[in-house]
């Protein structure tokens, strides 16, 4: 396996001189594990499958009726989005705990939000902008109307990205602990409401004349407030679980 | 040595000198509890009058809207403690936090389990996805993780650490959830009964309310110190102060 021997970046471990730049920084790290993702493409694919199985398993549940089933699309995605990013974050941070890539991070002259910032980054490229860019075939099993599917690409968009910078205080709490995987959906799920709200609303209101733009824009305030305040507490998890 | 005549509250963060104290205070603060859960109780379902427009089947809101003030005010205690410990390197405070908890998710409990036994008679069904109701489960969830989290970490300072951290996270998404769901409801149209315009109140029903409300408080507190002090044993285990205030203390 060369995933394994990726351990550390150019940027990382060294000790003289000013560092990289913050920007140079973020870059090798989502770099990084970009090429990690791609070495380990089932990984990625994993998630994206069972996404679309999940949503592709409701149409069994509730029956076929294509009225019904416009109706619930957007919140049948959102919830399948939901539990898709989840199963994702065990992956996060684990294999650099393993490997010692995180107690290389905490050595790092590099501030740690920025790391983290990168690999959230990367996390979302890899689990969250599939999610999006596979939204409209589902909703066209839906006979979602186009107008609609934008909607739900728009705010699958914005929404993402929370779901990745919250998920990410999870994964660092949870990181080694036993049965990682069902506590973290323990932490997170219920921080997710407000973005399941939101973004399953935005659809919705603007299938009624209502406009999205209100859902769109609280999503936009909660993408701001997480990107402010998650890496931060993503990094003092960080610590907590590394000491 | 410290002045004996300076009095400071750092001396009771320690848990040496806390642990006699939590034991002197324990019994006055379930006493009290006690008396006035059976006063409050009293008042409820013999003095308040029947309610004109929902009957006996009112009376549960002597138990029901406590228990929900006290879910909420335990989670922001908590989350006050957790910034303490976290702050400050406090260890009793994370203690407290830790003790709070299954009190804590024990009256969002029983605001749930009430709330509904007064729906079925009243809006004639156990559950409506009402905002208050909605928040009250996701609140259950957010004291489930916590414990959850604590149980799963078997270092006791890392544990208080990740704990406090997350303490801190769901504090400041509680206002989020909240409002959200509130919009959500609205756009949906979902409850046709509204909590907020129930009729104003009799004198006797508020008095009964606001007497059960301090009996919790001080139930919480008895139940918080008797489980801090299980907790200070767990912990402490072998320490030598501990020998001796067993010592002391029959």
């Amino acid at each position: 396996m060369y995933a394994e021997r990726i351990i550390a970046t150019p940027a990382l471990g060294r000790l003289t001189g000013p560092g990289p730049g913050p920007v140079t920084t973020l870059r090798y790290v989502v770099a990084r594990d970009l090429t990690l993702a791609v070495r380990r493409r089932g990984d990625v694919l994993g998630s994206l499958i069972f996404f679309v199985i999940v949503v592709s398993l409701f149409p069994l549940g509730v029956g076929p009726d294509i009225n019904v089933l416009r109706s619930m699309a957007p919140g049948i995605v959102w919830v399948a989005a939901l539990l898709a990013v989840m199963l994702s974050l065990g992956r996060l941070f684990a294999a650099d705990y393993t490997d010692g890539t995180l107690e290389q991070f905490m050595l790092s002259p590099e501030p740690l939000i920025i790391l983290v910032l990168g690999k959230v980054l990367a996390h979302w490229l890899v689990s969250g902008l599939p999610l999006v860019l596979m939204t409209p075939v589902l909703a066209a099993q839906y006979d979602l109307p186009p107008a609609s599917t934008a909607m739900l690409m728009a705010a699958l968009l914005m929404g993402t990205p929370v779901l990745s910078l919250i998920g990410a205080i999870g994964a660092a709490l949870t990181l080694g602990l036993r049965g990682g995987g069902v506590l973290i959906s323990l932490l997170v799920l219920p921080l997710y409401v407000p973005v399941l709200i939101f973004g399953a609303g935005a659809v919705e209101a603007d299938a009624v004349g209502l406009g999205g733009q209100a859902h769109l824009s609280l999503l936009g305030a909660c993408l701001a407030l997480a990107l402010a305040f998650a890496p931060w507490a993503t990094s003092a998890a960080l610590r907590i679980a590394m000491e | 040595m410290v002045s004996v005549n300076r009095f400071s509250w750092f001396k009771y963060a320690s848990p040496a000198s806390f642990y006699p104290i939590a034991g002197k205070l324990l019994p006055w603060f379930a006493t009290s509890a006690a008396v006035l859960t059976v006063i409050g109780l009293y008042i409820g379902l013999f003095v308040a009058p029947t309610d004109a427009q929902q009957g006996e089947a009112y009376r549960i809101i002597f138990i029901h809207v406590p228990a929900a003030w006290m879910s909420m005010f335990i989670y922001v205690v908590m989350a006050g403690y957790a910034a303490l410990s976290l702050g400050f390197n406090a260890r009793l405070s994370a203690m407290m936090a830790s003790a709070l908890a299954p009190t804590g998710a024990l009256f969002t409990f029983i605001a749930l389990w009430t709330g509904s036994l007064w729906g079925k008679p009243t809006w004639g069904t156990w559950w409506v996805w009402d905002a208050r109701l909605t928040s009250e489960l996701i609140l259950l969830f957010l004291y489930i993780g916590f414990m959850a989290l604590q149980a799963a970490i078997d270092d006791p300072r890392r544990a208080d650490r990740a704990g406090g951290l997350l303490l801190l996270v769901g504090v400041v998404n509680i206002p989020i959830i909240y409002f959200s769901v509130q919009w959500w409801n609205t756009l949906h149209q979902g409850a046709s009964v509204s909590l907020t315009a129930a009729p104003t109140m009799a004198r006797t029903m508020l008095w009964g309310m606001l007497v059960m409300a301090i009996a919790f408080w001080m139930y919480s507190i008895a139940i918080a110190l008797g489980r801090v002090r299980c907790i200070i044993l767990e912990r402490e285990a072998g320490r030598e102060w501990l020998s001796e205030a067993e010592a002391a203390t029959p």
